[in-house]
């Protein structure tokens, strides 16, 4: 009964995102109708899927659909199984919560006939999402994939008329499909190894280097570790900020899905090295990602970066886990799993939040530069709190669910101390280590982030004058908000979701030995001694404790001696925003300590009259060097346009030197031939 | 459940009381090594108490989160006060976290204290927010390896089995990582509560500020309650350092002979490492800011060279 409920369920959804899409395009000389329908749809579509994904949770067992498309090879089959249950309800709830916020985000566009094309590409990419976590063959698969990537870059280039967006966008094109390439090579050296393009028939094949290697490529360009990220920061931003949303919560959640579906189901038991490169690649993305991040102060760049910082985190836990199932602790590799696969959901989560604030911040100051912000916690409070809600939690603090992964993530690496394993006793603290230099460095990126948009002095005309955003919006943001603290305060009850994951890939189910004996609310590290934490109780506590200052304040304090002032100006006529500590002077010591990284540049220009001591204006600029930009990307690109213009010597366009290409083709083709 | 409250609530009181008292005694400590006179150890009661009666001016740029600020650090730091094991191994409260949560609530706190630096707009208070911010983050591996080792040794991140595999082993502080680590640890403390030669508690309105800068704009209460905040933090950081590598004394259980055992050794203890910072702060000058990195990557590499010592010897 319940399967059949979880069809209904999920071919209701699909079909509701199948709907959107297509009422998109026919609503699209009316455009308010087109927002409407697309947004609704798309929002009923993500509920459908929900419920999908909710019943096949609490059913345990996996559900399979087949459907033959009438071309050779091709069907279109779904499984819900454990792990493909997971991310698809990552996804629909974000699918719910963002188009919920678009319906206000988007009524901007109300005049505007391409919002029916918007609406058309958002559907889609929801449904080839679907379709990649979902997908029981390869093929199909593929198909779902370049959909998926395709119906991004149409969003990523939405506002095709800045440059800058063109240029996002080709990059974002360029990348992934060198990215799929790799993915299709894989796939081919899987089918022909099995002699099937179902992933059954993949699963728990023996190991080998070349297909791990193409598929760390290729679903890596899609996550974007480095030095595979350089798409990233430039495509994000650029889009419609509820599509940047899903493209950072959810899109780049699919290289992870490819990841764990691979690594740990398609492939057998790894080598050492191969887990370890995944936690060396997982702590390098981390650590450059904040580093990057903190350098920026255009609001969804710095937050886009923050994504490759995330994925880096899950893919420490990915890493480990690998080097763990090595070993045959599987016990140690679940646990590390559930980290990874817990910072993947919140993640997604507290991401898609921060990305629909500085959506509504954008919307209302129409810029992206934080150092034209300020204020704005004054002027559109219940987007500040949510927005500071998401930076607390990506900052990792408790206790929101930020601070559930990363825990867990300290305590697998920790635990791979108690193994007998030299390369892991070393090599795991000290990657403990640099999570907790990522950690503090986003913690210290979002204090800036928050506090220079935000708090202070409005330091434009626009945000002084900026106003709320509509209820949807908020309505959306608050979702995702209350999500933050559900997963956090509640994360022992969130646990067992992964009891058929970890079943699946790794064949235990632990999630009741991270839960204390005797308080439900209490996390363990496997074993009640080793360590245990419990945000709930942490949250509880602060509200108890908190009345000791109540009390002290009633009893002590002498009432009515509250005045408001104004600041201390230095002696100035007045505070201005001038006076502000701007976002550039905020990461001032970390771009000097980390110079050599950044490689800074920075040029000051004073205009004077009498003496240099008393400039009449001056100008300041600073930037960094983009490393991987400039010194690896850009000889790769310089050589592919230089054999380019050479090639363009043999295309005379004379139709005899063709006729003289192809016959010279035909007769190596047959020596060919012939010689095998 | 219930058989946690009474502790908790002794535990609590004990901190904040002792809190200041520590203050007071580096400060007066730190006079006499001076050749000075300085007040006397109960000062910063005195000081608390003027603040917590007087009347207070709050910056008309700032929002509700320059009044949340002080309520936070001092929640955070006295939450932590609970998670620690003071004058008995079993912490009231470890159940609900361990050494990670107890740095993490740090940041949480330092956290809100950098945003309530921003908040009134003040270039100070930005410069002493992003300073503060570098400085923890740029700690925070050394932090990290240091407990690691200890963690390690004690095969747990819950701080009372940490100190009670210690009590186990009395001078196991002896081992070279134990004390690699408490080298690295210390470093820390140094940074984490703002001594010299990372930051001059004693300053205001100079340059070099960084502490002190966040709170400029904090007047009356609010500054009764996160300088009282601090100085739980502080005291809280010292009884981490002393608890876990020299468990001396410390009762197996909350009764009274163990419990006034304890607070006895408890308090000597504090006072062997007050002694010490004295020692770091009369000795050294204040570095230049961008110095402090180099300092920190020295209780790095201490914290790493534990981590290895851990298992070769």
């Amino acid at each position: 009964m319940t399967g059949s409920g979880i069809g209904y369920a999920f071919f209701g959804g699909l079909l509701a995102y199948a709907v959107g899409a297509v009422a998109g395009l026919a609503a699209s000389h009316k455009p308010k109708w087109a927002r409407v329908l697309c947004c609704g749809f798309a929002t009923l579509g993500g509920l459908l899927q929900t419920g999908a994904c909710a019943l096949s949770l609490l059913s345990g067992a996996g559900t399979h659909w087949e459907i033959p498309a009438g071309v050779p090879f091709l069907v279109y089959g779904f499984r819900l199984d454990a792990l493909s249950t997971y991310f698809n309800l990552i996804l629909s709830l974000l699918a719910t919560a963002v188009s919920v916020y678009s319906f206000g985000y988007l009524r901007s566009l109300d005049r505007n006939r391409t919002l029916g094309v918007l609406g058309f590409f958002y559907n889609l990419l929801l449904l080839s999402l679907t379709a990649v976590f979902t997908a029981s063959n390869a093929f199909f698969f593929l198909i779902a994939w370049e959909v998926m990537a395709l119906s991004a870059y149409c969003l990523v280039s939405f506002e095709h008329r800045h440059p800058a967006t063109r240029d996002a966008g080709v990059l974002f094109f360029v990348m992934s499909h060198a990215g799929t390439g790799c993915l299709l090579v894989g796939f081919l050296l899987l089918s022909a190894r099995s002699g099937s393009l179902d992933f059954s028939s993949f699963a728990r094949g023996p190991w080998q280097a070349s297909i791990f290697l193409l598929f760390l490529v290729g679903f890596g360009v899609k996550a974007g570790i480095i030095p595979l990220h350089i798409w990233l920061p430039a495509a994000h931003p650029v889009a419609p900020s509820n599509v940047s949303a899903l493209m950072s919560g959810i899109v780049i959640k699919a290289g992870i899905y490819g990841m764990a579906r691979v690594f740990f189901d398609f492939l057998g038991v790894p080598p050492v090295w191969a887990g370890m490169l995944v936690l060396i690649v997982g702590v390098v993305s981390a650590l450059l990602g904040v580093l990057y991040a903190l350098m920026e102060h255009d609001l969804k760049r710095l937050l886009a970066y923050h994504s490759i910082e995330n994925i880096g985190i899950i893919l420490i836990g990915f890493g480990a886990s690998l080097m763990f199932i090595s070993l045959g602790h599987t016990q140690l590799a679940a646990i590390a799993l559930i980290a990874g696969l817990y910072h993947t959901m919140n993640h997604a989560i507290f991401k898609c939040l921060l990305f629909l604030g500085a959506g509504s911040v954008l919307h209302a100051t129409h810029t992206r530069n934080m150092e034209e912000m300020g204020v704005l916690i004054r002027r559109m409070p219940q987007t500040a709190l949510c927005f500071l809600v998401g930076a607390i939690a990506i900052s990792g603090l408790p206790p929101l669910n930020g601070f559930v992964s990363e825990w867990l993530t300290y305590q697998a690496l920790l635990a791979g101390f108690g193994t007998t394993d030299r390369l892991m006793r070393i090599l795991f603290p000290i990657a403990g280590a640099l999570l907790a230099l990522t950690s503090a460095l986003a913690a210290t990126c979002f204090v800036k982030a928050f506090g220079i948009t935000f708090l202070a002095l409005p330091r434009s005309e626009e945000a002084e004058h900026a106003h709320e955003s509509d209820s949807f919006m908020v309505g959306g943001m608050a979702l995702l908000t209350a999500a933050c603290f559900a997963l956090g305060l509640g994360a022992t009850y969130f646990l067992p979701v992964f009891d058929g994951v970890t079943a699946q890939l790794l064949g235990t189910r632990i999630s009741s030995d991270l839960i204390a004996a005797g308080n439900g609310l209490v996390l363990t590290s496997g074993s009640a001694r080793g360590g245990t934490v419990s945000p709930a109780w942490i949250a509880a506590l602060f509200v108890i404790l908190s009345a000791f200052p109540a009390l002290l304040w009633l009893i002590w304090t002498r009432k009515g001696k509250r005045a408001v002032g104004p600041t201390w100006d230095c002696g100035l006529p007045g505070l201005t925003a001038e006076n502000e500590y701007t976002a550039v002077a905020f990461s001032k010591p970390l771009r000097m300590i980390f110079a050599a990284l950044y490689q800074p540049r920075r040029e000051i220009q004073a205009e004077y009259e009498v003496s240099p001591y008393y400039p009449r204006s001056i100008r300041f600029g600073s930037e960094i060097e983009l490393m991987f930009e400039k010194r690896l990307y850009a000889p790769i690109r310089d050589s592919i346009l230089g054999i380019a213009g050479r090639m363009r010597g043999i295309q005379a366009g004379s139709i005899h030197a063709y006729l003289a290409y192809i016959f010279i083709t035909l007769i190596l083709l047959l020596l060919f031939g012939v010689r095998s | 459940m219930s058989n946690l409250i009474v502790p908790a609530l002794l535990q609590f009181v004990l901190l904040l009381i002792t809190a200041p008292l520590v203050t007071g005694v580096i400060r007066t400590m730190k006079a006499r090594f001076q050749t000075r006179r300085g007040s006397d150890i109960w000062q910063p009661y005195r000081d608390l108490y003027k603040l917590l009666r007087k009347g207070m001016v709050i910056p008309d740029t700032a929002s509700w989160l320059f009044s949340a600020t002080p309520y936070v650090v001092f929640l955070t730091a006295a939450m932590v006060g609970l998670m620690i094991p003071v004058v008995v191994t079993k912490a009231p409260l470890s159940l609900f976290g361990g050494v990670l949560a107890v740095v993490y609530l740090l940041a949480l706190g330092r956290f809100f204290l950098a945003l309530g630096g921003l908040d009134a707009g003040t270039p100070f208070g930005g410069m002493g927010s992003s300073r503060e911010m570098t400085i923890s983050a740029i700690a925070e591996p050394a932090m990290m390896l240091a407990i690691f080792t200890v963690a390690i040794s004690a095969n747990s991140t819950n701080l009372s089995e940490m100190a009670r595999s210690a009590v186990g082993q009395s001078w196991r502080f002896l081992a070279p990582s134990q004390m690699l680590a408490f080298g690295a640890l210390f470093i820390v403390l140094i940074a984490e509560t703002g001594r010299i030669p990372v930051d001059n508690p004693a300053t205001h309105l100079e340059l070099t500020m960084i502490h002190e800068a966040m709170i400029l704009e904090y007047s009356g209460p609010y500054l009764a309650l996160i300088e009282w905040g601090a100085s739980l933090k502080q005291l809280v950081l010292m009884t981490l350092l002393v608890n876990t590598f020299f468990p001396f004394g410390l009762s197996s259980a909350w009764n009274v002979a163990g419990v006034a055992i304890g607070l006895g050794f408890y308090l000597i203890k504090l006072l062997v490492i007050s002694c010490l910072i004295v020692l770091v702060e009369t000795t050294n000058a204040k570095m230049r800011l961008f110095r402090v990195p180099e300092l920190l990557v020295v209780a790095f590499i201490l914290g790493a060279l534990a981590l290895v010592s851990t298992f070769l010897f």
